[in-house]
């Protein structure tokens, strides 16, 4: 079933504004206004099979200080574990402004009933966990079920109950941007407070053009109904560089209304440390080493 | 026509008005007015004015549409049709050169020559564009050609001698780039020319593709130069510093032709494809490529 | 997380959405280090393979637009200096073209080569001197000027393989004039196909702008090209003029204005002289109704502010179809207060300073004049700089096809929007100009573009794309744009001769 009227994307041009904006010169103050945004909008994020409570405690702690003994880098926005680790992470943070957000609906591929799906949301809701990152079944997406992935979207969105959802497109799997656009309109209507794009377990996960065009719809979405919808760009953003970058398309596409942890966030793991890296940089002048920054 | 006046009993001969040929009739000039062309004084030819070629022009830049919007293959056939029918005509125009004092072999093989140029040129009409256009191996992702399209519209003056072979080596050229074209036929001896008119008249050319006038060459390529809705100049001579100056003034595509006319190999030596060249425009075009 | 996704929905009612840019984040200034980059008080003339100051002995300024200031002192060649210059082109021109053509194509070669290592120098060069913006003349002027030569290199021993059966021969001795809105990679343009194809050079700079082309004749000092093969001449039209009118001179290629063309067509007239022209126009973008907006909207700011909007290519018209075009139009509008001008030398700069005062001059006149009653006029916000000379960029809505800003080139960042209903409205208004130099197409539906296209009465068509270039892909005008193509294999034929050829004129 398709229903939404989704004009069209053209990728060449798409990617020629991505590239564009990517020779933006990000220098002093600006960096350094940067560098602290990209923390503040971080979700510190750790979705491996051989994940243990010790691993995320610790990931906790970078996340609520991720700069010991520099009280002006700010905490991360969330820390994004399974469901089952989310007792950990709500314990690891009582006092903190980190949000606990966990992946849900059968991370990462999505394929499972929907009681399934929910009883996954409503757990980790109920385990104090105050974000959702849900997937879309890409393969119910793909072939023509926009109505059905629509009704399991808003399902999920009111499992969360006031644990606000991101809805993660996969659009590594998507294959064509008008897909990918036809994706964002969906869970736009079904009521997703966050586009986010991957997984991390697909490459190419985030792509500067993809977060280009769901920055243009949650633009246009707010131009029209006065919602404003964030976008989460995930995987694959390792260099405080490449974040610099996205924030650029963020600053120029959408302005400051998006310039701002609850409306813009990246879910990355070693991107923290690079940032780190840079913002000492900044401060003292020298070029630093990784092996001096924790491995969380 | 001489036989009029030759022998007891004999039939008088009909004889021809020679009219011009524009968008598609045969009409006289609209001044009324004829002259008596130096190599046959006894025929009285239609003499176009100014105004004549402004409605050549007229028809021509309707004629160019419905010339260029034909399939290639299209305007070959005609252009081929052309060749045909003036094979067919061939003893007919051979007298009209004759008399305007050619050597009967001579004029001969310049119809053969004529009907072969014409069937050389058929054949050029779908290969201007694979001939002068390109694929263009640009840098990113863009899948980018060359086409070739028409000037427009062409005013074509014809040598004195040979006036039907000269004719065409110059006519067909921008005709087969798409152009319309009005040409002027040889001052001195212009019967064979406008014979080629009543030829093209019966060879399903679209009205005001091709246009014949005659007159005083001096004059009309003078006003050819000036007016601003022809494109295109292709003149037999060398050049001329007035009428050039006179056709920047809207950009014309300005060519002078100074073939030896009267040297041997000349129906050869006109089947060139750089004649073409000045009044057919490249259009490049760029496309962007992605599967996304 | 502080969401307010919801609340916001609410009180959509009452105002509507609007966005804000710059308060919550700027960029620091990105200066591109220019001190390293010496420019000499005065260069002289570049004839025969030195620097020789003018016979006259006069100079003249040439300024940095973004800040009045003095860069140097350019040297205005007279007639007699002209006359050397083309003395010396000839004298090199017979050992040149007899060069093996491999060897001709080794020093292509090599300025190509040069060029990429001294990008930078040159890049900072060309904006300090012509006011475009670092990141235009560091990411498209100089990589194209290097790509143009080493283009054409390859062709230089190819020309058998470009004209088979023609036996193509030099044409000789080519005069070039070139205008300031691309300085070096005009010459890139006029030199390269030139030298491939045997010919020698006397080329004039635009007055404005003559600096790089006095630091590239250094490279070509580098390259150990053989005195006279290229020689330049700086000054004004009158040095221009001399060099065209030169009975020394076989062919002269020009690039400017469509006045100034005219004008060189009809000196020219029966002197034998080849001619190509490459001049104005008044391109038109036709956005329908089912193309893709957001880059049909970063397409036409491409189309016209680019390079200040100094592109004779520029898309200086907008047809939009009607039902899009309020929606089109805010867009446009909204993106265009996004375009950061100032500094040219600062990496984040958008769009530079008007090339000259005149230049200014002439962009003010056309914008007060040129509209009738019922135009709109919108302008962007940015802030501009004390000194120098600026302009907004400025877009005219509800123009007719009368006005003089929708007929006339303005060469500056100025967009004039109409409106179309049908297909064939926008080919009838689009064609609608003594101009043909380009086109924009923005449709998703690919029979409609090439439809389209092949209606455009223009030399390139851009579609879904705009200010493409290429050393391989052909460019040049129809109708009162100019003849002769510059670029790929069509563009060679404007320097060879073919004996049993046409004679211009």
């Amino acid at each position: 079933m398709r229903t939404l009227d989704v004009p069209p994307v053209d990728a060449v041009a798409l990617e020629t504004r991505a590239a564009e904006l990517a020779t933006r010169s990000i220098k002093k103050d600006a960096k350094r206004a940067g560098l602290r945004m990209v923390v503040e909008m971080i979700d510190l994020t750790t979705l491996e099979g051989q994940d243990t409570p010790g691993k995320v405690r610790a990931l906790c702690r970078k996340a609520r200080a991720p700069l010991a003994g520099d009280p002006e880098v700010p905490p991360v926005a969330a820390v994004c574990v399974y469901p089952d680790l989310v007792p950990v992470a709500v314990e690891a943070l009582v006092g903190s402004t980190v949000q606990v957000a966990s992946v849900a609906t059968h991370f990462p591929a999505g394929r499972a009933p929907l009681q399934q799906k929910l009883d996954d949301v409503r757990y980790a809701v109920a385990a104090g966990a105050t974000e959702i990152d849900m997937v879309i079944d890409r393969g119910e997406f793909l072939r023509g079920g926009e109505a059905l992935v629509l009704g399991e979207i808003a399902a999920v969105k009111e499992a969360c109950g006031e644990a606000h959802l991101k809805v993660i497109l996969e659009t590594g799997e998507l294959g064509t941007y008008d897909r990918i656009r036809r994706a964002c309109r969906v869970a736009l209507e079904a009521g997703a407070d966050f586009l986010k794009t991957s997984t991390g377990k697909v490459s190419p996960a985030s792509t500067r053009p993809v977060v280009l065009l769901m920055l243009e719809e949650v633009r246009d979405h707010y131009l029209a109904t006065g919602r404003i919808v964030g976008v989460k760009a995930a995987g694959g953003i390792r260099t405080a560089k490449d974040a610099l970058r996205y924030l650029v398309m963020v600053n120029e596409t959408c302005g400051d209304l998006w310039l701002r942890p609850d409306r813009f966030r990246f879910g990355a793991s070693s991107l923290l440390n690079d940032v780190l890296m840079q913002w000492v940089r900044l401060g003292d002048g020298r070029y630093q080493r990784p092996e001096d920054f924790s491995q969380d | 026509m001489s036989d009029a006046h030759e022998g007891t009993g004999a039939r008088p001969a009909v004889l021809k008005t020679w009219k011009l040929f524009v968008g598609g009739a045969l009409p006289r000039s609209e001044s009324g007015r004829t002259y008596q062309p130096a190599a046959a004084r006894h025929c009285n030819v239609a003499r176009a004015s100014r105004k004549d070629l402004r409605d050549a022009v007229e028809a021509a830049r309707k004629g160019q549409g419905s010339w260029w919007n034909r399939d290639a293959y299209n305007r070959g056939q005609i252009v081929y049709r052309i060749a045909e029918m003036l094979e067919t005509r061939a003893t007919a125009i051979v007298d009209e050169l004759v008399a305007c004092g050619v050597e009967q072999e001579v004029a001969r093989r310049e119809v053969e020559a004529s009907v072969d140029l014409c069937a050389w040129h058929a054949g050029l009409c779908d290969k201007v564009g694979v001939l002068l256009g390109s694929q263009n191996q640009v840098s990113g992702p863009f899948f980018n050609f060359s086409t070739i399209e028409p000037t427009g519209v062409v005013f074509v003056a014809a040598p004195e001698q040979p006036s039907l072979l000269g004719l065409l080596a110059l006519l067909l050229p921008p005709l087969v780039g798409g152009n319309a074209v009005i040409a002027l036929c040889s001052e001195s001896a212009p019967l064979a020319g406008l014979a080629f008119g009543e030829v093209c008249a019966s060879s399903d050319v679209p009205a005001g593709a091709i246009n014949l006038l005659a007159g005083p060459r001096a004059e009309l390529v003078g006003h050819a130069a000036a007016h601003r809705a022809i494109d295109g100049l292709l003149l037999a001579g060398r050049p001329e510093p007035s009428v050039g100056a006179e056709a920047a003034d809207s950009v014309k595509r300005v060519r002078w032709c100074d073939a030896e006319w009267d040297a041997p190999g000349l129906a050869e030596r006109v089947r060139r494809l750089d004649w073409v060249e000045p009044f057919v425009e490249v259009k490049t075009l760029w496309h962007p490529v992605s599967g996304w | 997380m502080q969401n307010d996704g919801r609340s916001n929905a609410e009180s959509a009612g009452s105002e509507r959405p609007t966005l804000s840019f710059g308060a919550a984040w700027q960029y620091a200034p990105a200066p591109e280090a220019s001190d390293w980059v010496e420019i000499p008080d005065r260069r002289g003339l570049f004839l025969d393979g030195a620097f020789v100051a003018p016979a006259s002995d006069q100079w003249f300024e040439s300024i940095n637009p973004a800040t009045e200031a003095v860069l140097g002192h350019v040297a205005r060649a007279d007639a007699s200096d002209v006359d050397r210059a083309v003395q010396a082109a000839r004298r090199a021109q017979p050992a040149w073209a007899a060069l093996p053509a491999e060897h001709r194509a080794r020093y292509l070669f090599r300025i190509a080569r040069l060029l990429q290592e001294r990008a930078r120098e040159l890049a900072i060069l060309e904006s300090l001197d012509g006011g475009k913006p670092i990141r235009e003349s560091r990411d498209v002027d100089l990589p194209l000027c290097a790509a143009h030569f080493f283009h054409h290199a390859g062709w230089a021993d190819k020309l058998e393989l470009a004209f088979p059966g023609a036996c193509p021969e030099p044409v000789g001795v080519v005069g070039q004039v070139i205008p300031w809105n691309f300085p070096l990679l005009m010459l890139a343009w006029k030199l390269a196909p030139a030298l491939a194809c045997g010919n020698t050079v006397v080329l004039k700079p635009a007055e404005t702008t003559s600096l790089t082309a006095l630091r590239f004749a250094e490279l070509l000092q580098q390259a150990e090209l053989p005195p006279g093969v290229v020689n330049f001449v700086t000054g004004e039209g009158p040095t221009g003029e001399a060099l065209v009118t030169h009975p020394g001179i076989d062919k002269v290629a020009f690039t400017g204005s469509t006045a100034v063309g005219k004008a060189i067509q009809a000196r020219l007239a029966g002197s034998g002289k080849d001619l190509t022209l490459e001049l104005g126009g008044k391109a038109a973008h036709i956005v329908f109704e089912d193309a893709a907006i957001d880059s049909a909207v970063e397409g036409v700011v491409r189309g016209i502010f680019f390079n200040q909007g100094h592109v004779c290519c520029a898309g200086s018209r907008l047809l939009v179809q009607e039902s899009i075009h309020d929606a089109f139009l805010q867009k446009l509008v909204r993106r265009m207060e996004r375009i950061r001008v100032g500094d040219p030398l600062d990496k984040n700069t958008d769009m530079g300073a008007i090339n000259s005062r005149a230049q200014l001059q002439r962009i003010e006149a056309l914008v007060a004049a040129g509209t009738s009653d019922g135009a709109r006029v919108h302008q962007s916000g940015c802030e501009l700089p004390g000194k120098g000379f600026w302009f907004r960029p400025t877009l005219v809505s509800g123009v007719s096809q009368a006005d003089r800003i929708v007929r006339e080139e303005v060469f500056g960042p100025v967009l004039a929007v109409t409106t179309f209903r049908t297909p064939d409205e926008a080919v009838q208004k689009a064609n609608d100009t003594p101009y043909g130099l380009s086109a924009g197409i923005w449709t998703d539906k690919g029979s409609r573009i090439l439809w389209m296209a092949s209606r455009m009465r223009a030399g390139v068509v851009w579609n879904n794309t705009f200010n493409r270039f290429d050393p391989g892909a052909p460019f040049g005008g129809f109708k009162e744009s100019g003849f002769g193509r510059e670029g790929g294999r069509q563009g060679l034929a404007a320097y060879v001769r073919r004996p049993g050829g046409l004679v211009q004129g």
